[in-house]
C-alpha cells in the first residue's frame, strides 16, 4: 500500500501547469486508494461481521455439535450432512417448499400480468386500483396473517359465513390437511402479487404506443395485440418476475409459522421452519447448520441458472 | 438487507429501464367508455372489492364488542353500533404502543445507517479509483446471492458472543447490510456527469464537501427511494426481530402481535384492532409517498426488499 507516501507532499520540482496538474492528478490518484477504503470502512465492516462472517461461520458450524443449551460436541465430521440428507423430515419439509413454490409462483405471475393489463387500459380511477392491489405488499406478516385467521374462521370466519349464504357447508380450511396448504397460497398470493403487478405495469408503459397504432391500422384486434406485441414486448419482465418469485418463495417462513406453524402434521411445513425448529426449539444449531447449507446450495444453483439464462439473453440482444 | 421479508427477494438488479406508471393517466384516461371498457370496469372493480374484503372485514370486526364479534350468526356490521372498545383496550393494557415505538425506532436507526454507509461505500465504488475496487464490486454484487434466511444459526451465535441478544442493536445491526442498494446507489452515482465534480475539485474542494454539497444533493429521488425500501422492509421484517428477541418489552410490532396470536386467539375483536393499528402507518405512508413507492419498485425494488 502507498497510503502514506499518498498523503505525503508531493514532489515540488516541476512548476509548468501540465506538470502541477500530472503531479495533482497521480497524488489524487494514490490519497484515492486511502479515501476509497475509508469511505467503504462502515459498510464493509458490518458487510463483513454480519454476512461474510456468519456464511463461512455457519459452514463451520454444520461439522460441530453445536448446541443452543451452550454444550458443544466439537467437530463430528459429516455427521449432520449425512444425518440430514437421510432425515424423512427435511426432504418432506423440501417437498412441502417445492409444492408451496409452485403453487405461489405461477397465480403470482398470472394474476398480476392480469391486474397490470387491466390497470394499464387506463380506465379511471388509476389511484385506487394500485392502492388496492399493492397495499396488502406494505403490510407485516404478521397482520396479514391476523387478517386470513379471521377469514379462514371456521365458524365466525367471512369464508364459511359467505359459503353458508349458497348453503354450502364450509372447511376449517387451516386445519385440514387437504386445504392449508392452499389457504396458505391464497393469503400469500393476496399479500405478495401487488409487487409483481407494479413490475408489469411499468414494462406495461414502456411498450411504445406506435406498435399498437400501427396494429390497429392493419386491424388486429384487443387479442390479436396482446398476443402479438403486448406478451413478447412483457418477455424480459416475465423472466424476471418468475426468477425474483421462485427465489422469494422458496423462502417461505412468515405465514405459514403464523397461520399453520407447519401443520397440519407438517403437511405446510417449508424448510425454513424445519431449520428454524431444528435449531431454536430442538437446540441443535450444528444440525440446522447443515440443513441451512442444503438449501443454500438449491438456491445458488436456482441463482445461477437465472444469471446464465439471462447472459445468454443480452449477449442474443 | 441481509434478512429480508421473504416475500421478494434480490438478485441482479437489471432492471428494465421503467417509469412510474403515472404518466398513463393523462393520456389514455379520457376515453368515450365503450362496452369493452365498460366490462373491464367491472372485472376490475370486482377484483378490488375482493382484494380490499379481508381488509374491511378486519376493521369492521375491531369496531365490535368482543361477545358481538364472537356471535352466531356472523353480521358483517355491527349490530349495536360502532364501538371503540376493542381499541381502547388495545391501547390502554397491551403493549402495542411499546412495539410500536420499538418498530419506529429500530426502523428509522436501520435506515438511517443503510443510507448512509451504503451512499458512502456507493460513492467509493464509483468514483473513486482506488486498488481492489473491483474485487469488492464482484464481492458486494455475489454477496447478493446469500439468502439471509440460512444466516439465522450463526448470526444468532454471533449475536450471542456480542451480548446482543435481546437488545435494540441486536435487531437493528444485522440489517443495516444491503448490499443490494450499495449497488444501486453506484449505479446512480456513475450517471452523474463527472464535470461537475472535476470543477469542484480544481476549485480546491474536498472529496467529501464535494460528495456531501454535490453528489448527495443530486441523489435525492434515489436516497429517498432507498430509504422508503429499507424502512418498510425493517418496519415488516419478522424472522429476525423474532429469533434475537425473547423480552416482549423489546419486541418490535410485527414479533409482538405474534405472541398476542398465540396467547390470546379468542378476543378477535382485539386482535383485529391490533392489526389494524399495526396497519395503519405504512398505509398512511404509502397514501403519502405513492409516486415515489412506485418509481422506488420500478427502480430499485427488485433488487430491495
Amino acid at each position: 500500500m502507498t497510503t502514506a507516501e499518498g498523503l505525503a507532499a508531493p514532489p515540488r520540482a516541476a512548476t509548468g501547469a501540465a506538470d502541477h496538474l500530472a503531479a495533482g492528478r497521480s497524488r489524487r490518484r494514490r490519497s484515492d486508494n486511502l479515501r476509497g477504503w475509508l469511505y467503504c470502512a462502515p459498510f464493509l465492516i458490518a458487510f463483513g461481521l454480519f454476512l461474510i462472517w456468519p456464511t463461512f461461520y455457519g459452514l463451520w458450524m454444520s461439522f460441530t455439535g453445536t448446541s443452543l443449551a451452550g454444550t458443544n460436541t466439537g467437530f463430528v465430521g459429516l455427521a449432520n450432512w449425512k444425518e440430514a440428507l437421510g432425515d424423512p423430515q427435511v426432504w418432506s419439509s423440501l417437498a412441502n417448499t417445492a409444492w408451496f413454490t409452485l403453487l405461489s409462483t405461477i397465480p403470482l405471475v398470472v394474476v398480476a400480468m392480469v391486474l397490470a393489463v387491466l390497470v394499464n387500459i387506463g380506465l379511471p380511477g388509476q389511484w385506487f386500483w394500485r392502492l388496492s392491489f399493492f397495499m396488502p405488499f406494505l403490510l407485516a406478516s404478521t397482520v396479514v396473517s391476523q387478517f386470513w385467521i379471521w377469514m379462514y374462521n371456521p365458524q365466525l370466519g367471512l369464508i364459511n359465513t359467505f359459503l353458508g349464504w349458497f348453503g354450502i357447508e364450509g372447511l376449517a380450511w387451516l386445519q385440514d390437511p387437504n386445504t392449508a396448504m392452499i389457504a396458505v397460497v391464497v393469503t400469500t398470493v393476496w399479500w405478495t402479487v401487488g409487487f409483481n403487478f407494479l413490475l408489469y405495469l411499468a414494462a406495461l408503459q414502456n411498450i411504445p404506443d406506435q406498435l399498437y397504432e400501427a396494429a390497429s391500422l392493419d386491424g388486429a384486434g384487443a387479442w390479436r395485440k396482446f398476443r402479438a406485441i403486448t406478451l413478447p414486448q412483457l418477455a424480459p419482465t416475465t423472466v424476471l418476475v418468475l426468477v425474483l418469485q421462485l427465489l422469494a418463495s422458496l423462502k417461505v417462513f412468515d405465514q405459514i409459522y403464523q397461520m399453520t406453524n407447519g401443520g397440519p402434521g407438517g403437511t405446510t411445513r417449508p424448510i425454513l421452519l424445519y431449520i428454524y425448529e431444528a435449531g431454536f426449539t430442538g437446540y441443535r444449531l450444528g444440525y440446522a447448520s447443515a440443513i441451512s447449507y442444503i438449501f443454500f446450495f438449491l438456491i445458488i444453483i436456482i441463482s445461477i441458472a437465472y444469471m446464465v439464462i439471462s447472459s445468454r439473453r443480452s449477449v442474443k440482444a | 438487507m441481509s434478512i429480508a421479508n421473504p416475500t421478494t427477494s434480490t438478485l441482479s438488479p437489471a432492471v428494465p429501464a421503467v417509469k412510474a406508471p403515472a404518466r398513463s393517466t393523462s393520456t389514455r384516461r379520457r376515453r368515450r367508455p365503450t362496452p369493452a371498457r365498460i366490462v373491464a370496469f367491472v372485472i376490475l372493480a370486482v377484483l378490488a372489492l375482493a382484494w380490499l374484503i379481508p381488509v374491511l372485514w378486519a376493521v369492521l370486526t375491531s369496531f365490535k364488542t368482543e361477545a358481538e364479534a364472537a356471535a352466531l350468526p356472523v353480521t358483517l356490521f355491527p349490530a349495536s353500533g360502532f364501538t371503540l372498545e376493542a381499541y381502547v383496550n388495545v391501547l390502554t393494557e397491551g403493549l402495542v404502543p411499546r412495539w410500536a415505538w420499538n418498530s419506529l425506532l429500530t426502523s428509522a436507526l436501520v435506515t438511517v445507517i443503510t443510507v448512509t454507509i451504503s451512499a458512502l461505500a456507493g460513492y467509493a465504488l464509483s468514483r473513486l479509483k482506488f486498488a481492489g475496487r473491483q474485487m469488492l464490486i464482484t464481492l458486494i454484487v455475489a454477496s447478493i446471492m446469500i439468502p439471509g434466511q440460512i444466516l439465522i444459526v450463526p448470526l444468532f451465535n454471533l449475536m450471542l458472543s456480542l451480548n446482543l441478544v435481546d437488545t435494540y442493536w441486536g435487531i437493528i445491526l444485522p440489517q443495516v447490510v444491503a448490499a443490494p442498494m450499495v449497488f444501486i446507489l453506484k449505479k446512480f452515482f456513475d450517471q452523474i456527469p463527472f464535470e461537475l465534480e472535476e470543477a469542484a475539485l480544481m476549485d480546491g474542494a474536498s472529496r467529501f464537501r464535494i460528495f456531501w454539497a454535490i453528489v448527495l444533493p443530486l441523489s435525492r429521488p434515489i436516497l429517498g427511494a432507498v430509504a422508503i425500501f429499507v424502512f418498510i422492509g425493517a418496519w415488516n421484517n419478522f424472522l429476525w426481530p423474532f429469533i434475537v428477541v425473547n423480552d416482549s418489552n423489546l419486541m418490535t410490532l410485527p414479533t409482538g402481535l405474534q405472541t398476542v396470536i398465540s396467547a390470546y386467539g379468542i378476543q378477535y375483536a382485539q386482535s383485529m384492532a391490533q392489526a389494524v393499528l399495526a396497519a395503519l402507518p405504512l398505509i398512511v405512508v404509502f397514501m403519502f409517498f405513492q409516486r415515489q413507492i412506485i418509481k422506488g419498485i420500478a427502480t430499485t425494488g427488485i433488487a430491495g426488499t
